[in-house]
């Protein structure tokens, strides 16, 4: 099996930055797990949002630039564990399908792109490829005791016929990768409703509404934490839960980790590899839950 | 919303061009109001979602292409995955900015100015920047103030990088954006 489970790696632009600790620990879940990941040599930024609103074809050829790299490297599926350079990478490759749409991308890229690759989350292959029942049988150090609600946020299944994964509207992938790995998990209600998205810096007041909307219905249901699978979401989420909390009269105090960080525990793994000292609201309270009964 | 006197201002030229441009067919629109109900910025909005909608397939050219709610669609594909006709709606609202751009309107002037940023990051580093793109969008804004509450909060943790990544397909990157601002051109 581990001989198939090797990938081409699209880090994404924050994951060398503001969401190191989701590199840092998708890296290291992906190794325990006998995942390996090759990463994409010299890969450029995808273009994220701002691209797309400028326009189709320069929004392509930046994520077509990736794709080529890719083909280099003789390896046919490239994965990604940000949502967000994952819908450009497939829309890039979803809309070079046209011969109009590819003869605009090509006349912008240095060498044109031929199409054939297929960017996955990482998320996707840890449920589709590996599996579940891998999940289960490696997992060490059961998340037991740890209630959360998993938040998928709008992109990572959506549009459906791009992203082909999951449910649109439900999707359940991390909240079984939690329940496999021994975390409580309850139904988040919101869980592909919008963060704001990137808008924090330019309409913060907009982020500050829909961000404080998650984390309302979150603290009702009484979770000890989130767990996102989006930089942009967490980013959200946790840097500016102050900012949230100020702006909306809230007392909010909840740990928002990524799905790798709490798989990389379940691993086995230590709190300083998997970046736990990154996330700006303590995750303390909420990790010392871990393997603690439950009161009666 | 008035009532809207398409004898007078329906522009055939513009539903053509956006049909073009998005490969939807915009007659289909029923307003059954499901993008509306389902689009988390209509607070945000001028004009709804579903409304923009209507005023396209009634070719309202200058009501849509100045109107804010362009600029603040997040695409977060809520409206595409709803509709019952398979319009793909995310998709007509990245068109209608691309065209509100070739025009010059820019009505929520912080949110271009933002893109615009990061995409000089981009066209300058070959991958985003984080500290010089929100340095260059304090410079564009003048808005000094934006986010100087975070910093205390992030930079202990090492997260932020003070110089870009540099890559070496960097001037790959450039022509990119040169090739794409000489075909806008012609």
């Amino acid at each position: 099996m581990s001989d198939s489970l090797t990938y081409a790696y699209y880090p994404g632009c924050s994951g060398a930055g503001t969401s190191m600790e989701y590199d840092m620990s998708t890296r290291a879940v992906c190794d325990k797990l006998g995942i390996r990941l090759t990463d994409i040599p010299d890969w450029s930024c995808c273009g994220s949002t701002p691209a797309h609103t400028v326009d189709h074809s320069l929004s392509s050829a930046l994520s077509a630039r990736n794709l080529q790299l890719v083909e280099k490297m003789d390896m046919d599926t490239a994965i990604t564990p940000c949502p967000s350079c994952l819908t450009n990478l497939k829309s890039a490759e979803h809309r070079m399908k046209k011969d109009e749409m590819r003869e605009k991308v090509n006349k912008l890229l240095d060498t044109p792109y031929n199409g054939g690759v297929a960017t996955k989350s990482v998320l996707q292959i840890l449920v589709e490829d590996l599996g579940l029942d891998a999940l289960k049988k490696s997992t060490i150090k059961p998340l037991k005791g740890l209630k959360v609600a998993a938040y998928y946020g709008c992109i990572m299944n959506r549009p459906p016929e791009v992203m082909n994964f999951d449910d649109p509207e439900h999707p359940m992938a991390m909240d079984n990768i939690m329940k496999a790995m021994g975390a409580t998990v309850l139904p988040f209600p919101l869980k592909v409703e919008c963060c704001g998205a990137s808008f924090g810096i330019p309409r913060k007041d907009v982020v500050m509404k829909l961000s404080g909307k998650l984390l309302d219905v979150a603290d009702d249901l009484g979770v000890d934490a989130l767990v996102t699978a989006c930089p942009l979401c967490q980013m959200n989420l946790d840097l500016r839960q102050t900012q949230v909390n100020s702006a909306t009269g809230a007392k909010h105090n909840l740990p928002i980790f990524y799905y790798t960080q709490l798989m990389g525990l379940a691993l086995g793994m230590s709190e300083k590899e998997l970046g736990m000292d990154k996330l700006c609201v303590s995750p303390r309270k909420a990790l010392d839950a871990i393997g603690k009964e439950e009161k009666k | 919303m008035g009532i809207v006197n398409i004898t007078k201002t329906y522009d055939a030229d513009f539903v053509k061009q956006v049909e073009k441009e998005s490969g939807q067919d915009v007659a289909l629109c029923y307003q059954c109001g499901n993008c509306t109900a389902g689009c988390p910025y209509t607070f945000a909005y001028d004009i709804p979602v579903s409304r923009i909608m209507r005023l396209v397939q009634a070719g309202q050219k200058d009501t849509v292409l100045k109107c804010k709610s362009i600029w603040m669609c997040a695409t977060c594909e809520s409206c595409t995955t709803r509709c019952p006709n398979n319009i793909d709606v995310a998709h007509i609202m990245d068109v209608l900015r691309h065209m509100a751009r070739r025009e010059g309107h820019a009505p929520v002037p912080t949110v271009k100015k933002f893109w615009d940023s990061f995409l000089d990051s981009v066209e300058n580093n070959g991958r985003v920047f984080e500290v010089g793109l929100l340095a260059a969008y304090v410079a564009k804004t003048g808005r000094f103030w934006t986010d100087i509450d975070l910093g205390p909060k992030i930079l202990p943790k090492g997260k932020m990088h003070f110089k870009p990544h540099e890559i070496q397909g960097k001037d790959e990157i450039k022509k990119i954006f040169k090739r794409f601002e000489e075909e806008s051109r012609k």
